[in-house]
């Protein structure tokens, strides 16, 4: 006998601890299916591209690093970038060598609490998210080494960053490299190839590449589904090109297959970050106030850089007017562009599948609404 | 590493399949005419020699006498990269343009942000409404016209006047 239902509207978050900070969504249930979801943002937009245009270029620095705010030294990369095209600063070559460093660590960081959380929502409460966020700590610790800031960094400065790691720190990062290492074996130990994981999340959301490419989503979830595009290799900045490193690969395009690529690359990092080691020299960290004074005055002109974020491509877009502000700057947020498919993926899927693949997109709210 | 098309080439490229749409060209940048954005766009991500596949990133600029729509395209099969760029809402009139999201479905979110934000409307897309802020909201933020609330309370001038009679007085009231 078919129990008679008809469906129900649920109202999730904004305030959910699930929602990775404050998201909300109106899901409507039948039964246990989700027929439709509808997204809505905005409950941390705090209007950061209208406060850019009011601040120097150095100021707008703490600005990037509270919208992805955990994994602000990718954002601070991102946007130094952006600035050094539009005034044509040329870099330090120790300065490079450091924020790749910071960048590989703020990547291995970000992985580790997407993936944390995503154990988390799978229903392991607690253990699998505290080895995660203990091995968090260490790299925060390592920040502060470098910068006296655990997660608003405000690290890199136009041309370098603003100061040289001390000597304890380089012993520090070997040891902290060995741990990340020992983390990733002890997580992978225990959930790769675990049954109830595999249950869970294989299968489900499953995107086409063709989709996600034509809704221009990057990163991670794109290379989850097979396809091979990497910034930090097809369009290298910096010195990526000196380093060697395998871009991580998943066909299967699930909620497995997002984990999975996030775990491995975390390891690739690592291998990144001993490149840097072995190939920095000494030297200045940053050019000299001659060159690159505190107040900078770019020369007309527009500007548009991406880089490899930790969730998909993070690109700034600057113009200036010739003052010592930004006339307008965007942030192209993959955050929010991830969450395109939003529909796609939850539409047809099951209640409690709802925040694993909300876990498995990896948004970050600063950044969605900045 | 990326190729970068050039203005120069990509407005002839752009010009062989959809004659007429181009307005100028200059650096790395294609200005076109807004109407023919959709045929241009379409074509590519299509075209063979194009395969613009993925739309990085869609903003929009205030030049106070008018509007810039810049779309960030990039094509993965070929590693190349463009720059087009559409001057909408000439004189500060009505600004909008045919939407994009036919042609890719990333521009969903894009562009009802510059809606949101700048105010520029965007002709068939499918759900046209604001993202960041909540509907009902005035005004347009990322204008350059736009009184902001520090602004509305304490005008630029009044704001002058305050440090002049704190000087003066010597801590005020």
């Amino acid at each position: 006998m078919a129990i008679k239902t008809q469906p129900v509207t649920v109202n999730l978050g904004p305030q959910h601890p699930s929602t990775h900070g404050v998201f909300r969504m109106r899901v409507m249930f039948d039964g246990e299916e989700i027929v439709d979801v509808e997204p809505i943002f905005g409950y941390l937009h705090r209007g950061s591209e209208k406060l850019a245009e009011e601040r120097t270029y150095t100021q707008i620095v703490t600005l990037t690093d509270r919208m992805d705010y955990v994994s602000s030294m990718l954002n601070n990369h991102a946007y130094i970038l952006a600035v050094e095209k539009l005034a044509r600063i040329e870099p330090s070559p120790r300065g490079v060598w450091l924020r790749m460093i910071a960048s590989e660590l703020q990547r291995v960081a970000s992985h580790l609490v997407a993936t944390g959380f995503l154990i988390q929502d799978l229903g392991a409460l607690g253990t699998p998210l505290i080895y995660a966020m203990r091995e968090r700590e260490n790299i925060l610790d390592l920040f502060e080494m470098i910068c006296g800031a655990r997660i608003t960094n405000s690290y890199l400065r136009p041309g370098g960053v603003f100061m040289d790691a001390p000597a304890e720190f380089w012993p520090a990062l070997d040891r902290g490299l060995d741990d990340i290492v020992r983390t990733i074996d002890e997580l992978e130990a225990y959930l790769s190839g675990n049954e109830i994981i595999f249950s869970r999340t294989k299968g489900t959301a499953v995107l086409s590449p063709e989709l996600l490419i034509n809704a221009s989503i990057t990163g991670p979830m794109l290379r989850a589904s097979g396809v091979d595009w990497d910034l930090r290799h097809r369009a290298p900045y910096d010195y990526y090109d000196r380093v060697n490193f395998e871009r991580i690969l998943h066909t299967a395009s699930d909620n497995y297959a997002r984990y999975w690529v996030r775990v491995q690359e975390m390891r690739e990092s690592v291998k990144i970050i001993k490149q840097c080691i072995e190939q920095i020299e000494p030297g200045p960290v940053r050019p000299s106030f001659d060159d690159v004074p505190r107040l900078i005055r770019p020369p007309e002109g527009d500007a548009y850089v991406a880089i490899e974020g930790s969730k998909g491509e993070l690109g700034f877009y600057l113009v200036s007017d010739g003052g010592i502000s930004p006339y307008r700057m965007h942030v192209r947020a993959s955050s929010l562009i991830n969450l395109t498919l939003l529909r796609d993926m939850l539409i047809g899927g099951q209640f409690g599948d709802l925040f694993v693949t909300f876990g498995s997109v990896d948004l970050n709210m600063g950044e969605v609404d900045r | 590493m990326t190729t970068v098309w050039s203005g120069a080439a990509l407005a002839e490229a752009i010009e062989a399949f959809a004659p007429g749409s181009v307005e100028s060209s200059a650096g790395t940048d294609v200005w076109l005419k807004p109407e023919s954005i959709s045929d241009v766009c379409g074509g590519l991500k299509t075209r063979a020699e194009f395969k613009f596949d993925l739309l990085s990133s869609l903003t929009a600029v205030d030049y106070i006498d008018h509007f810039e729509v810049v779309y960030h395209l990039t094509s993965l099969p070929m590693n190349a990269s463009a720059v087009l760029k559409s001057r909408v809402g000439l004189g500060r009139t009505d600004a909008s343009i045919p939407s994009v999201v036919p042609v890719w479905r990333g521009a969903d979110y894009q562009e009802r942000e510059v809606w949101d934000l700048m105010g520029i409307r965007f002709d068939g897309h499918p759900n046209h409404k604001r993202i960041m802020l909540w509907e009902g909201f005035p005004g347009h933020p990322l204008r350059k016209d736009y009184v902001t609330y520090d602004q509305s309370i304490v005008g630029p001038s009044d704001e002058q006047e305050l440090v002049e009679s704190t000087d003066s007085d010597g801590g005020g009231e």
